[in-house]
């Protein structure tokens, strides 16, 4: 089965928030922009200064890149994708000597089997590349994040998960086999029947059991290349929580917007956005138009701007533009799964102090998401486009995220560091909120969770350390995040 | 169906523009110089291919732009494999920073030989076949450093000049039998050419570059800035008096 060709190319962007980092050589060209207002010291021959989707935080680093991840890999300190991490996993220990691997220039396609939809890549190769070449043959990725430029690798180090975890788990029950280099300089291929300790620890490892070469997983065979979606209006999270499992129970793709500055009885109200793959004779006749990126924040918002009362009235406009798309119709799937790739550099509206995202799932209980606002507003928080998702029963990595539950994202500007409470305390005090609740947090968005609150979330991180050890005997590899979270010896 | 040959599509732009290629159905002959690297990209064009389940028609030939013996073996087997020729693309480059060339005259001494001499030789050869069979293709990259010398690539800059100066000769010449011939001038693009570099104002995707290259080369143009904003940047550039051009040490 063929669809019409899409008309245009996925347009791949750039790495993370792409900010030109000294002091490299100047380029060729006209006027390199220059960043103002760095912190500490300025970076060493060869360094730079890199950060996370969030921007927050900033470290000296290395990176090194090719399209061969076989031969840079043995000596790199981390592998990085295309920096869609918020916070310090996707960085190497700060003032690291060994760089980083950035493997977004190995994107080559190794291997495709028609008649059982797997394919093998490597992992650099962008998700929407894969839409943009698979989506007219009707393969989609079984598991997809609210971005498309992500990288293979990062998909199976961060073990991601979708709209569809109550049905299709998470991205790791896809993946069929492995190529990764351990710290110990080998190269092995693991899978679920290979080496499935160490696989199991590299699902949602955050690239800390090796770095992954090679990805082979498990396309989804869909119709069409459109989305038969519906909107609905809840006036409340008690209203917004009950619904959310209730229509997953008949829609394979779920998700709720909630606005974060209502208060009272209005408190969580919002939308909910269900969806299914539309069926051949539902699915419009002209070319599905392919995923990019087509407005640009062009520079650095002051820091501030997005503050609780303008992120309140930001909120109301969401929501009343929700109310305008309620009721069934087809959409693209940018529309669909990635309505923020629209804007290019967004995380440019935070300003320069940046921003985190604090996700974690909870009990899927109205009073427990009550509480967690309530938390929230009284700690002066405020979010735009709060994202609230169902998850379905564990995987089998070790550190993955999803766990049964309701699954809330909330974006958090960085406070100056004058105020109270400062965003540490918020998150600590959100992260004692969550261990209350037998819940955790996503450690791809995570930037201030202490050791101790990770590790209680965590009942696995033990069993993830050993196996870790056991192939990085020598602890070769590191992150800014296994400094702050894992125990590595500074 | 049309077939070209392509020396430069293992990376960067050459990499993106033989996908967007493959993904419409061209066929396709890959030149270079590593066995491995056209091999996997054999590969990866093949499964883009809408082809991919018969006969993709992605085929690879040798040809090491330092060695222009390579050449015309490479021209011929690409003829061969694809049946006919309906063009050329060149990609391939070297880049190499200012200090770098100065400090060493054998560097220098490659880099002009592969971007100018034996670029121009290759497009030759490709001219003499192509005018033979009545017309086709020439599509090669130069780049903007060509335009207006640029202190720090004020050597790769000269030969991109006097590359882009022999095509704009062949298009004047034999656009009329038929060669059509497109001078490509990126911008700033973000490849591994230029990883080390601190990316400026404006720095492109290869991706992109390529989706503008094939719309150049389907409606036939002669001259293409890529990403569209540096021919605005240009014409500012070039409009520059040099008095100002020292003085800023452009
Ligand atoms: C707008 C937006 C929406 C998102 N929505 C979702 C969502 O719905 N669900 C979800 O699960 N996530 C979501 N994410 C998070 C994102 O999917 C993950 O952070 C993902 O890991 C990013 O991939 P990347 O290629 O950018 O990797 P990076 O950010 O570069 O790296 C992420 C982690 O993967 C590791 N890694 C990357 N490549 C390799 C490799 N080759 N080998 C070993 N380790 C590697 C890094 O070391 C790091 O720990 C979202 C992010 C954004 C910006
Ligand atoms: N990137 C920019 O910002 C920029 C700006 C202006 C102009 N340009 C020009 O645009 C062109 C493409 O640039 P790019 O950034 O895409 O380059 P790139 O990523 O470095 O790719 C260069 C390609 O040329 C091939 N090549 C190099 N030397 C060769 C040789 N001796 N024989 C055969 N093939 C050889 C390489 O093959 P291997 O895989 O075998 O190495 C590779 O496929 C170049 O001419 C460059 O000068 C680039």
């Amino acid at each position: 089965m063929t669809f019409r060709n899409a008309p245009s190319s996925a347009s791949l962007p750039s790495v993370g928030n792409d900010e030109p980092m000294e002091p490299r050589p100047s380029s060729p060209l006209p006027a390199p922009g220059r960043a103002r207002g760095r912190p500490g010291r300025s970076p060493a021959q060869g360094e730079r200064i890199l950060s996370g989707w969030g921007r927050y935080p900033r470290v000296h680093g290395r990176e090194t890149t090719g399209d061969s991840l076989l031969r840079l890999s043995d000596g790199a300190v981390l592998s990085g994708g295309l920096g869609r991490a918020y916070g310090d996993a996707g960085l190497p220990p700060p003032n690291a000597q060994r760089p980083l691997l950035r493997t977004t220039h190995a994107d080559r396609l190794l291997r495709f089997d028609p008649t059982t939809a797997v394919l093998r890549a490597e992992a650099g190769v962008c998700l929407a590349d894969l839409i943009h070449v698979f989506l007219p043959r009707g393969f989609f990725t079984p598991v997809s994040p609210g971005t498309a430029f992500v990288t293979l690798g990062g998909m199976v180090a961060a073990d991601i998960h979708g709209k569809n975890h109550h049905v299709a788990g998470s991205f790791g029950e896809h993946v069929r086999s492995l190529r990764i280099r351990t710290g110990d300089g080998k190269i092995r291929d693991i899978g679920p029947d290979r080496e499935p300790e160490l696989f199991a620890a590299t699902l949602g490892g955050m690239g800390l059991t090796g770095h992954i070469l090679e990805v082979e997983f498990q396309l989804e065979r869909v119709p069409s290349p459109w989305i038969v979606e519906e909107r609905h209006m809840v006036s409340s999270v008690e209203e917004l929580i009950p619904r959310l499992s209730e229509v997953g129970r008949e829609w394979p793709m779920t998700v709720a917007w909630l606005d974060t500055a209502q208060r009272g009885a209005a408190l969580g109200r919002g939308s909910l956005w269900i969806g299914r793959w539309a069926s051949r004779d539902e699915a419009p006749a002209r070319a599905f138009p392919g995923i990019r990126e087509r407005i640009e924040v062009p520079f650095e918002l002051p820091s501030g701007l997005l503050n609780p009362t303008t992120l309140g009235w930001a909120n109301s406009v969401w929501y009343r533009a929700q109310y305008l798309k309620q009721g069934r119709s087809l959409a693209s799937p940018q529309q669909f799964f990635y309505p923020l790739d629209a804007v290019r550099s967004w995380p440019r509206a935070y300003g320069r102090r940046g921003f985190t995202q604090y996700q974690c799932v909870l009990p899927s209980e109205p009073a427990v998401f009550r509480s967690f606002l309530e938390l929230f507003q009284r700690m002066g928080g405020c979010s735009f486009v709060t994202v609230v998702k169902d998850c379905g029963p564990e995987g089998r990595g070790m550190l993955s995220f999803p766990k049964p539950g309701t699954s809330i994202a909330l974006d958090i500007p960085i406070k100056p560091p004058s105020s109270t409470p400062s965003t540490q305390q918020l998150v600590d005090r959100l992260n004692a909120f969550t261990l209350d609740h037998g819940g955790r947090i996503y450690l791809a968005k995570d930037a201030f969770t202490r050791a101790e609150d990770f590790r209680a979330m965590y009942p696995r991180f033990d069993e993830w350390t050993r196996v870790r050890r056991k192939f990085d005997p020598e602890g070769k590899l590191g992150s800014a995040m296994s400094l702050r979270l894992m125990g590595d010896a500074r | 169906m049309s077939g070209f040959a392509i020396l430069g599509a293992t990376r960067g732009m050459g990499k993106q523009l033989a996908r967007r290629m493959a993904e419409r159905g061209d066929s396709l002959c890959l030149l270079g110089r590593d066995p491995a690297r056209l091999e996997a990209t054999r590969t990866d064009l093949s499964i883009r291919s809408p082809h991919a389940e018969e006969n993709a028609g992605i085929f690879t030939a040798s040809c090491d732009l330092l060695q222009p013996d390579t050449f015309e073996p490479a021209l011929e087997s690409a003829a061969k494999q694809l049946g006919r020729l309906d063009g050329l693309i060149v990609t391939a480059g070297l880049f190499a920073d200012q200090a770098q060339l100065e400090a060493s005259s054998e560097l220098l001494e490659q880099l002009l030989t592969a971007d100018f001499v034996n670029t121009v030789l290759l497009c030759e050869l490709a001219k003499e076949r192509l005018l033979k069979q009545g017309g086709g293709l020439l599509c090669v990259f130069s780049s903007v450093a060509g335009d207006r010398a640029r202190t720090p690539v004020r050597l790769y800059g000269a030969a991109k000049a006097g590359l882009s100066h022999y095509l704009e000769g062949l298009d004047h010449a034999y656009r009329r039998e038929g060669l059509v011939t497109l001078d490509v001038k990126p911008g700033f693009v973000r490849t591994e050419m230029t990883a080390h570099l601190a990316p400026p104002p404006f720095a492109g995707e290869p991706s992109a570059v390529a989706r503008e290259v094939l719309a150049a080369i389907d409606r036939g143009s002669a001259r293409i800035y890529t990403p569209r904003i540096w021919g605005l940047i240009l014409w500012v550039i070039r409009l520059t008096p040099r008095t100002i051009m020292r003085r800023i040490r452009f």
